[in-house]
């Protein structure tokens, strides 16, 4: 029996010291760990660089846009990252939309209007495989939750150009890439210098541009995550307050009994 | 006499007339108005009133959230997406009610263990007790059903795990599935059963503490010395003494609440299940929500035995490890009930939680992972066999071992004594001065 407990404890250690462990061991089988970065939106009081979301849509338009789609995403949102009436509707309006029936009864095509989601470059899975090689460029609106934030996708995007290691078999059609989860991906590096250019003057890096497409889906997955921080902030003074007055006013009214 | 407190109260002619037709006035100042309460609760006795606001938050966020979500396959996920993005303080009230789950379960464990530690299932507390399994069986219902909602990756194949359970049953196991499926996969009819069965289910939770708190009311609250008022000297009127007391800990709960709320949002959840459900696409690995870990754990830990296939044993175990809370107090036969007087329990129940833990721990791991590098036959089932057998070990052999073998501290004469310090000999001085800062405040 006494073993038994041995064990139990050695079992509330590991607790503590396993993810030690793990930390620096993961270098086989497992995709790198990212590492982490700093964002304008990290932290209690963080907030979002509306330049730099601006940039990062920017190249995520240019770009991204031709091979992933962002579903739950309107031109409408794009409010949120800065942008005016004015210029969503001018992005918008880049895009044709199928609408429809017509008062003869047939479909027709209109320019894109900020109520409209945002333009999906495929109509469906298959054909977005046939364009890509058989690969299936995924939705990109949840990302950096789904990989436990953007510093994923910024390690991503800047891990080309790696040796591929002996182990790894070349495969056609993909590229060595550390941090995806089978190590070859099938996307082509997709950011090269100047590849798109930046209306506030900020050179267009390779690294710059994917550093802010980064915020970008960041905020695309989260774009709450502004007012939750501003107002998680006064609540939570607000309830340290509260609780602060019923400590007084419980104080005071047992005194009586002790 | 609680009539006469109603008279004099304010409000006159209107609350007299309903009262002494229908006496909800006099009930609410009886039961929890006057009701005596003994003076020595410790902030341990916080957690019941936190589960009762937790179970109304739930509720009311629910029945917002339900006025927005669609359930259908299709639009699932897309209509919990709308409510984060489209909805007015949409996103507040889906945080509240996703993290409300997991303190749900935080501060019901908190309860329960609370009720282990002092004895507050024994006689005459034993159906107060039971009930109490009833609504923790009812919760995790509740909230497996909810979690499958979203239907994200882990919604869909977490139900498909834990529903292909059954299929363990011999015999009708697979009938028994489809039956639950209402087809042959996880799919749409699945998701629109589970959506009414998580709308219904919290109302018969409702049902239940009612029944739970009626028979609290009845027995009276057990309190940290284990032993029963005997004066009026031992009790105070409920409010306003515990109506502040409560208040006060409801407001240090929604600090922390509040902060994973708006600063920590996917603290309890699996990244995963923000990928739109697959059934072509096998998570690696299958996890339920945290709350379930242990039992989980349980699960996975028991090999075949005689003629029962593993899997049919790891069901009956996991059921076995919730039912065993149903008899412990026939399992825990000590006369004394207060943790706090037996020193040998003590230990053990300490044991027991770390134990509870480490399963915890061990049901979010692969089986086969080892536990600790370099000793490469130690993985995680062995460990998981080993605090699993602790698990029934404690409650079927050391409780009733205890129960007979135990010699208890000597008991306070009266909690009034034990508390203004006018006892004569006797009492433990040193744990009660050990538990003082809880107390005093
Ligand atoms: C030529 C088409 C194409 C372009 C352009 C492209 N991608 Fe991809 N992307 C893909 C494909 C195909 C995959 C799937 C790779 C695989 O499964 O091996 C992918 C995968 C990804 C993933 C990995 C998702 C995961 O599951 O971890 C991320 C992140 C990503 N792309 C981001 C971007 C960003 C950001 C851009 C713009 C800078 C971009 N992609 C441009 C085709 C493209
Ligand atoms: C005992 C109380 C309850 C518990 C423990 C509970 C638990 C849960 C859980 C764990 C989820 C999954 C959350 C997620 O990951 O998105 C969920 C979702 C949901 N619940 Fe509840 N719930 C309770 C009460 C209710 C009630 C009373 C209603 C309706 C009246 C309700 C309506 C919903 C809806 C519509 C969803 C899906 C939306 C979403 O996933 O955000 N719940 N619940």
């Amino acid at each position: 029996m006494l073993g038994r407990l041995g064990i139990g404890f050695v079992g509330v250690a590991a607790l503590v010291a396993l993810p030690l462990v793990a930390a620096t061991a993961s270098e086989d089988g497992k995709p790198r760990k990212p590492t982490e970065q700093e964002w304008s939106f990290d932290g209690i009081f963080g907030k979002f660089d509306r330049a730099e979301l601006q940039r990062g849509f920017n190249v995520f338009n240019r770009v991204c846009a031709s091979c992933h789609s962002l579903e739950f995403l309107a031109y409408r949102h794009l409010i949120g990252i800065g942008l005016s009436a004015e210029e969503i509707k001018a992005i918008a309006a880049e895009n044709d939309v199928v609408d429809g029936p017509d008062e003869f009864g047939d479909s027709f095509e209109r320019p894109a209007r900020p109520s409209d989601p945002y333009f999906q470059p495929f109509d469906n899975e298959q054909q977005a495989r046939a364009a890509n090689g058989g690969a299936f460029p995924p939705d990109l609106t949840l990302i950096t939750k789904i990989r436990s934030g953007p510093d994923y996708v910024y390690a991503l995007l800047t891990g080309y150009g790696e040796e591929l290691p002996e182990s790894l078999e070349p495969s056609p059609g993909t590229e060595y890439n550390p941090y995806f989860k089978s190590w070859t991906i099938a996307m082509p590096e997709p950011l090269f210098d100047d590849a798109v250019e930046y209306a506030d003057g900020t050179a267009a890096t390779a690294e710059q541009m994917s550093r802010d497409v980064s915020a970008f889906l960041a905020w695309a997955a989260e774009p709450e995550l502004e007012r939750r921080k501003q107002t998680g902030f006064v609540v939570v003074i607000f309830l340290i307050i509260l609780a602060g007055l019923l400590y007084a006013s419980k104080r005071k009214m047992w005194a009586d009994l002790h | 006499m609680s009539a006469n407190s109603i008279e004099t109260g304010a409000g006159g002619g209107l609350v007299k007339w309903i009262d002494s037709r229908l006496p909800i006035f006099s009930y609410m100042q009886k039961e929890y108005g006057e009701y005596p309460a003994p003076r020595n609760f410790n902030y341990w006795w916080n957690f019941g009133a936190l589960a009762m606001f937790l179970l109304v938050t739930m509720i009311v966020t629910g029945l917002w959230l339900a006025m927005q979500y669609t359930p259908h396959v299709d639009l699932a996920f897309a209509s919990v997406q709308r409510i984060m993005r489209d909805v007015n303080s949409g996103w507040f009230i889906r945080l509240v009610h996703v993290n409300g789950a997991s303190f749900f379960f935080i501060v019901v464990y908190i309860h329960l263990f609370r009720g282990m530690y002092y004895g507050s299932f024994k006689a005459p507390r034993e159906l107060l007790w039971m009930l109490g399994v009833v609504i923790l069986l009812l919760m995790m219902a509740t909230s497996f059903m909810g979690y499958v909602l979203p239907w994200g990756q882990l919604s869909f194949w977490g139900a498909t795990v834990i529903t292909n359970l059954f299929s363990a049953i011999p015999l009708v196991g697979d009938a028994v599935v489809t039956w639950l499926w209402g087809g042959f996969t996880v799919a749409n009819p699945t998701l629109n059963r589970f959506y009414a069965l998580h709308f219904l289910l919290p109302f018969l939770i409702v049902g239940v503490v009612g029944l739970h708190v009626v028979a609290l009311h009845v027995t009276g609250s057990n309190n940290p010395l284990g032993i029963e008022p005997k004066s009026k000297q031992d009790t105070v009127p409920f409010h306003p003494y515990y109506t502040i007391k409560d208040s006060f800990g409801l407001g240090v709960f929604l600090v922390i609440f509040a902060i994973v709320v708006f600063f920590a949002p996917d603290f309890f959840s699996e990244p995963e299940n923000y990928e739109r459900a697959d059934f072509l696409k096998t998570p690696e690995e299958i996890v339920p929500e945290w709350y379930f870990l242990p039992f989980f754990a349980i699960l996975r830990a028991v090999p075949a035995i005689w003629f029962i296939e593993a899997k049919l044993a790891g069901v009956i175990a996991m059921f076995a490890s919730i039912f065993v809370l149903f008899v412990l107090p026939w399992l825990d036969t000590a006369k004394v009930r207060s943790g706090k007087f037996r020193p040998i329990f003590r230990w053990f129940f300490w044991i027991f939680i770390a134990n509870v833990l480490v399963l915890g721990y061990v049901g979010g791991k692969p089986p086969n992972e080892t536990v600790f590098e370099g000793i490469e036959s130690f993985d995680f089932l062995a460990l998981g066999r080993i605090t699993t057998a602790w698990y029934f070990i404690h409650f079927l052999v050391v409780l009733p071992l205890l129960g007979r073998f135990e010699r208890p501290l000597p008991l306070p004469e009266s909690i009034s004594a034990a508390v203004l310090g006018t006892q004569k000999g006797g009492g433990p001085v040193g744990s009660g001065a050990a538990a003082k800062p809880m107390e005093k405040a």
